[in-house]
């Protein structure tokens, strides 16, 4: 009985396994081939011949430039993780140790967002950003969305946590809140703020809608959003479209390879909370 | 406290203030801006911005205006999308949580693999689904006729196969997303729970049912919210995938939102739908909540 169970469990975890990996080595597999071998059936999982021509088409393309998408793509989420952390453990920080007239008030305002379908704000940030004159600029995608109400709970709820003692015992050698924050809290903390990084990175990375609309020229993009623009322009190119998914995953999935404690936990604990 | 509330309050201000000026500009002041965008005929592109007062809503709740179609046609599809997803995005990644609830030799490993797809971006996952699922020469019909299955089927530009493929695709793409949240709610369950079940006798299934679902009501209520606002803000898989086909039956309200307000420029009109859409998805939220409140309130008494 026990033994039956044992595998009945691997085979359906080595199913499931199968039905989230073939999708994937499929891809990368069909960017290696000629444009005629992409779309020949029944599939074929080698590349014959293989080739690396489909990436060399894509990455300096006049219309596509995949290259450039890639570097825009890596700009955008390092400024926006940057910008979330360091604006989201300042007010973490405060609202988890700081005593003042509003704090209340101001963290329930922060935590009822959580809650607002982000589909409310697009309209108005368009106009906003238009106002800023960011449109179609790196900018539109870094600052507005680094308003990051799950950072500051996120944080909040680990500051919350710290042992108060050494920040007391720092208080008593004379130290100011600044010198607390930066010297203890922020060691202290390293584990919460790598996941917060890593979890903005990856949700700018894979922003589509908003960079859809805001970025226009072909250099402004980022990957995700050229990937549709590629997709447009060569709709039946799936050698080329494959060659473009594998250059725009590939950077998270390698992130997700090294920080993948960091990330699952990041997303388990936003969950204990609901 | 008041002491100390005076010597906190400046410094408390300087550390909120970075945050703050960001939440105020692209969260708070959006929220009251869009209001007021939506009782003007906006246009971004045009000087002038007449007041036209409730026009916009009244247009899309007047069916006999040109504008009730599109609208509504389009919460139909979210309508459907979410009434299909989400059910099943609740019991798999349960279902795959609790096979995974035990210690076994290369667990994290498969949790790993699962949760993989969802760090890939929508535009990654729509690209390479509209590959597989190319009518000609998709893979999938490739192997669904090797099976002896039809090989025709258009995933992509006939219904209901593209509410299957748009869902099936999401499924594919966020199971293990809420499966390692259900993972992390089944090891808060304390075993001591488990331990005075079998005390009592209780089998395997009434365990399930008695101890596990109870406990982890909470974290499924956590996911039924989330899963609902993710599926009722969907766009990219229909975006990329289908492009609204066939007609305009798989463009969601969040496509006709975009379409209407950032393409078109109808920005008051595309601003009512999208607090049109908000209030509803608010509203469900809240019923979610009373249906888990009254279950659980039940269950204390």
């Amino acid at each position: 009985m026990k033994g039956a169970l044992k595998v009945l469990r691997y085979a359906v975890l080595v199913a499931l396994t199968l039905l989230f990996i073939s999708p994937l080595l499929f891809m990368l597999v069909t960017s290696f081939k000629t444009s005629g071998e992409a779309v020949q059936t029944p599939p074929t999982w080698w590349p014959d011949p293989f080739t690396t021509q489909a990436y060399e088409r894509i990455l300096n393309a006049a219309d596509t430039p995949v290259l450039r998408w890639f570097f825009n793509s890596l700009i955008a989420a390092t400024a926006n993780a940057a910008l979330v952390v360091t604006t989201a453990a300042l007010a973490a920080y405060a609202l988890a140790r700081l005593e003042f007239r509003g704090k209340r008030v101001i963290f329930a305002l922060i935590v009822s967002t959580l809650f607002v379908p982000p589909v409310i704000l697009v309209i108005p940030n368009y106009e906003i950003v238009g106002r800023l004159y960011w449109l179609d600029t790196l900018l539109a995608i870094i600052v507005p969305t680094a308003a990051s109400a799950f950072g500051v709970f996120f944080l909040r709820q680990f500051f919350a946590q710290l042992p108060r003692e050494l920040e007391e015992s720092a208080r008593l050698d004379g130290a100011n809140r600044w010198q607390i924050f930066f010297r203890i809290v922020l060691p202290l903390s390293k584990p919460a703020l790598a996941t917060l990084a890593l979890l903005s990175f990856l949700t700018n990375w894979n922003d589509f809608l908003w960079p859809v609309y805001v970025l226009f020229s072909p250099e402004t993009q980022t990957l995700q959003a050229g990937l549709s623009t590629l997709q447009s322009a060569n709709s039946v190119r799936y050698d080329l479209l494959m060659a473009g998914a594998v250059v725009a995953s590939i950077p998270v999935l390698l992130l997700y390879l090294i920080a993948q404690r960091f990330v699952i936990e990041g997303v388990s604990r936003s969950g204990l909370k609901g | 406290m008041s002491a100390v509330g005076r010597r906190d309050g400046v410094v408390a201000w300087l550390f909120l203030a970075p945050y703050l000026v960001l939440f105020g500009g692209f969260v708070l002041l959006p929220i009251v801006l869009g209001l007021w965008i939506s009782l003007h005929n906006w246009d971004f592109t045009l000087p002038g911005k007449p007041f036209v007062g409730l026009d916009n809503y009244a247009n899309l709740l007047d069916p006999g205006s040109v504008a009730f179609d599109p609208f509504w046609d389009s919460m139909k599809a979210t309508g459907i999308f979410t009434l299909f997803s989400v059910p099943l995005l609740i019991v798999i990644p349960l279902a795959v949580a609790m096979v995974m609830n035990a210690k076994f030799p290369g667990r994290n490993l498969f949790r790993a693999v699962y949760f993989a797809p969802y760090v890939l971006g929508v535009a990654v996952v729509g690209v390479m689904w509209r590959f597989l699922l190319d009518r000609n020469i998709g893979a999938v019909n490739s192997y669904l006729g090797a099976i002896g299955l039809p090989d025709d089927i258009a995933w992509l530009s006939s219904i209901p196969a593209a509410w299957v493929a748009l869902v099936g695709v999401t499924v594919w793409w966020t199971l293990g997303f809420n499966a390692v949240i259900y993972i992390a709610g089944l090891q808060d369950i304390p075993r001591e729970l488990y331990e005075a079940a079998r005390i009592d006798g209780a089998g395997r299934w009434a365990i399930i049912w008695n101890v596990t679902l109870p406990s982890l009501r909470p974290v499924t209520m956590f996911v039924t919210v989330v899963t609902l606002i993710a599926s009722a803000n969907m766009f990219g898989q229909s975006f990329i995938m289908t492009n609204g086909a066939p007609a305009q039956e798989t463009r969601t309200a969040i496509f006709y939102i975009a379409e209407t307000g950032l393409q078109n420029f109808q920005m008051g009109q595309a601003a009512a739908a999208s607090w049109i859409l908000t209030v509803a998805l608010m509203a469900l939220s809240l019923v979610v909540f009373a249906v888990f409140r009254a279950r659980g309130a039940l269950d204390v008494s």
